[in-house]
């Protein structure tokens, strides 16, 4: 499988997805699944300059990407695939039942969320869909940067985390 | 000294002479404080972490920051990180904006210190010092390691 890294992160494609995960993996292609990005020409432009000229860049909604996925799992570069959200990601996986793992890379503060972690911050809706995601059999941890120990959600919600 | 010194002082920074950098963990406030102890022109930047802000949260803390202070020029670390991108996002509400990402030392040391020219030429000349004063030193081998 080519695609190293299912992750949600509401900042999309920064530092930590470009280098932190991006250089170790030898990440050859980012994917973005997210619908507003996907339809705005000019926001896919912005990451394409932010990015290194050596990282391949696709943009998708969720229904394309549902699509797509199996063309960028034969690519023989490393990439990781991206939501900005659980909702994204969960309509995802339930269009792709293959995705088996789930990174929780940024879900930073809003109001109505609460801290988990410092990088991981949920209302009660979203610990409720994080556990439907799980209850489907997937892997979900919460890992900012591949040198940080991947935390199984069930401690993430039990609060043991902290 | 006082407000009123400040104030009255042509050397002292205010409105579109200042710029904000704004960067990873606590780099902005280290670069800052290094112009400071380098030059005495440190309020010339108002630092910023993007620390764990959300994308939205990181444009609007900036939007915040630029009409509060009157800068017109954003200094970013990483091309491809959250700060720059939310950056250029605000380039697309404000023509009179610059950003320059990439941000180092020298670009900041020359910033601080610019002539009386325009800010696009400042940002530009911060950018050629910034990139020049990377290279690679080597040792002439006169001296063995042990």
């Amino acid at each position: 499988m080519a695609i190293e890294l299912y992750r949600i992160d509401d900042r999309l494609i920064h530092g930590q997805v470009v280098v932190g995960w991006g250089q170790p993996l030898r990440v050859g292609f980012i994917v973005v699944v997210d619908d507003e990005v996907a339809a705005s020409e000019w926001e896919q432009e912005l990451y394409r300059m932010g990015v290194p000229p050596e990282m391949e860049l696709y943009f998708a909604s969720v229904n394309d990407a549902a699509e797509r996925l199996d063309t960028w799992r034969r690519d023989q570069r490393p990439g990781i695939l991206l939501t900005g959200d659980i909702d994204t990601m969960r309509r995802l996986v339930e269009r792709a039942p293959s995705i088996q793992t789930v990174n929780l890379g940024g879900i930073h503060h809003r109001a109505g969320r609460a801290e988990r972690l410092r990088y991981i911050y949920l209302t009660s809706e979203e610990e409720r869909e994080l556990r439907a995601l799980a209850s489907r059999g997937i892997d979900v941890t919460a890992q900012d940067v591949p040198s940080a120990r991947p935390l199984p959600l069930r401690e993430l919600l039990d609060g043991s985390a902290r | 000294m006082s407000n009123a010194e400040r104030e009255a002082d042509p050397e002292t920074a205010s409105g579109a002479d200042r710029a904000i950098v704004i960067g990873h963990g606590e780099i902005a406030a280290g670069l800052v404080s290094a112009v400071d102890r380098i030059t005495g022109r440190g309020d010339r930047f108002i630092p910023l972490s993007n620390g764990n802000l959300g994308t939205a949260e990181i444009e609007a803390m900036l939007r915040e920051q630029l009409d509060a202070t009157g800068a017109r020029v954003v200094f970013t670390d990483l091309p491809a990180g959250s700060c720059n991108f939310a950056a250029c996002r605000l380039l697309r509400e404000r023509s009179d904006l610059l950003v320059v990402t990439g941000v180092n030392l020298p670009a900041l040391l020359q910033f601080a210190t610019r002539g009386e020219g325009g800010l696009a030429e400042a940002a530009a000349e911060a950018v050629a010092r910034g990139s020049a004063a990377m290279r690679v030193l080597t040792g002439t081998g006169s001296a063995r390691g042990h």
